[in-house]
């Protein structure tokens, strides 16, 4: 079992309470994911040229103590770039005006234990072991700002509980997925994408999910498309909602043994496994309120 | 005291539930109107007195389950397995139910004034169940007992390895499951419906419905047939 929520905001004045809204959403879901949480958070992209990185240092020795300036500084020292540095505890978003590969290797050679998160212009991560309370409390989730986010509080079942293995996972640039179900042939999906030279970080079976439809999108299907391969190709029990800059998606497997509802009103669209999660937001009482169907999609646009 | 209120934004769903267990089976209350419950589980289960209980908003998994005399209503949404078990009463969804509703239910009446999710009525064991919208796929998996009317549509499998419950609906069915069958509508089944329709408050036509049940071919293993159903 685990718990889905997802928020996008309509009216541009809601941007700034994003996070305020979103974390009793979270909490909401303690009792289907009490072991790990995340979120995936889209705003305002950077310049064309710009990239930024989410980075977990909670598998570091110095963990929380990590020292992220000296990285920083390091990564200027080495790459001749500047680099932003935003750091809280185990969690870090660094800025450059680079090309990530360059990045992402020689962290990958001089830090092979800091965990890269997400890369991207628009999209900022943070996931890690504890109840949803404690990871929101963590990052101070309630002051998260932007048009559009994916959360996610998890039961482990396929694969240890590991901050690497919490949702959401992401693959490519500004790609994010959040599972609740099981796969039953998410080996079979690894063994089509790796010997294309789709790496793979962890044995979790969501990561199977993410990296099959962020290939797809890759080679050039809109996400209708690559969600209709997913149907086709993906075996098991989901639901998955998945953000990219402009959009966040829906979709649950054809037998709908997981659960999902919306609520919709002028100023906002809400997701969650279960309503209980939606119950605190503001206008909910007037607010359209759905089951989505099995294998059908549901695209919205921040 | 005929008529008394929780709000659940401030009392504890165990209060709610111990005192529809006792002190409404005690007669200290007709009627529990129950405010706020913003998707709780449980609510209102196990009830077996004859007392009314109103839940104004959306209700989480279980709403009403096992419910014995009592007669629950939900002015929003149910969750998952509404009205589970139920053995007696009613319980009335003014919105729509997710899956699983009235699943296994041995009596009483299960309403959803709107649609209904997947595999409504799985397992019917002698309840009644009137759909006003649409039902989900494999609705009426295994059903034992008992009746289904349903107003709108039905999704795939309706009615798959149907035992003696009898399906009557309106609109489509996307495909029916194995082992039902489509047979003609007699006086006596349009009868049922209407009297279905009118206790659940729904104006149909009783004539427009088709009647679905057993074939009663899977009731013995037949060797030959191949696992193709």
């Amino acid at each position: 079992m685990c718990g889905i929520v997802g928020l996008l905001v309509k009216t541009p004045a809601l941007r700034e309470k994003l996070g305020e809204l979103m974390v009793p959403m979270l909490i909401g879901m303690t009792e289907r994911g009490p072991d790990s949480a995340g979120l995936a958070v889209f705003g305002n992209p950077l310049a064309e040229s710009q990239r930024k990185i989410s980075v977990y240092s909670g598998l570091t020795e110095d963990g929380a103590d990590f020292n992220w300036l000296g990285l920083g500084h390091e990564l200027k020292a080495h790459l001749g770039v500047p680099v932003a540095v935003e750091a809280k505890g185990n969690h870090a978003i660094l800025t450059f005006d680079v090309a990530p590969a360059i990045v992402k290797r020689w962290i990958a050679e001089h830090h092979p234990k800091l965990h890269i998160l997400s890369t991207g212009r628009s999209i900022d991560l943070y996931k890690d072991i504890g109840t949803p309370a404690s990871v929101a409390a963590r990052y101070d989730f309630g002051k998260l700002t932007g048009s559009h986010l994916v959360g996610h509080t998890r039961m482990a079942t396929e694969s240890a509980v590991t901050p690497d293995r919490a949702h959401p996972f992401t693959a490519g640039e500004d790609f994010c997925l959040v599972h609740n179900g099981s796969l039953s042939n998410p080996n079979g999906i690894r063994r089509m994408l790796e010997p294309r030279g789709i790496h793979f970080e962890t044995d979790n079976d969501t990561e199977a999910a993410c990296r099959f439809l962020e290939w797809r999108l890759r080679e050039g299907d809109d996400l209708e498309t690559a969600l209709q391969k997913g149907f086709e190709e993906l075996d098991g029990f989901f639901t998955f909602l998945m953000g990219t800059p402009d959009k966040l998606a829906l979709i649950r497997d054809p037998f709908a043994c997981k659960p999902a509802v919306v609520a919709e009103t002028d100023d906002y669209v809400a997701i969650a496994s279960e309503f209980r999660s939606l119950a605190h937001l503001p206008g909910i009482k007037h607010a359209t309120v759905f089951e989505p169907a099995p294998e059908e999609m549901y695209v919205w646009n921040a | 005291m005929e008529r008394l209120t929780f709000d659940l934004a401030t009392q504890p769903l165990r209060e709610l539930n111990t005192f529809l267990h006792n002190d409404a089976k005690d007669g200290k209350a007709r009627h529990v109107t129950v405010l706020n419950p913003d998707g709780a589980h449980n609510i209102a289960v196990g009830l077996d007195c004859p007392v009314e209980v109103e839940i104004v908003g959306h209700a989480g998994y279980y709403a009403g389950g096992m419910n014995k005399a009592a007669s629950v209503t939900i002015t929003g949404s149910a969750g998952t397995g509404v009205a589970e078990n139920m053995m007696s009463g009613k319980v009335h969804v003014k919105g729509f139910a997710s899956n699983g509703a009235g699943a296994s239910a041995h009596g009483g009446l299960l309403v959803i004034d709107g649609d209904a999710g997947l595999r409504c009525g799985i397992s019917l064991k002698g309840g009644n169940i009137v759909v006003g919208g649409s039902v989900g796929s494999f609705s009426a998996f295994m059903a034992q007992a008992g009746r289904m009317v349903i107003c709108g549509d039905a999704g795939d499998a309706l009615g798959d390895s149907l035992y003696e419950a009898v399906l009557y609906v309106k609109g489509s069915v996307k495909s029916l499951g194995a082992d039902a069958q489509y047979e003609p509508m007699t006086d006596e089944d349009i009868a049922a419906v209407a009297s279905l329709l009118d206790q659940a408050g729904l104006d149909h036509d009783p004539k427009a419905f088709k009647r679905i049940a057993s074939k009663r071919s899977l009731y013995h293993w037949n060797a030959d047939a191949n696992q193709e159903y």
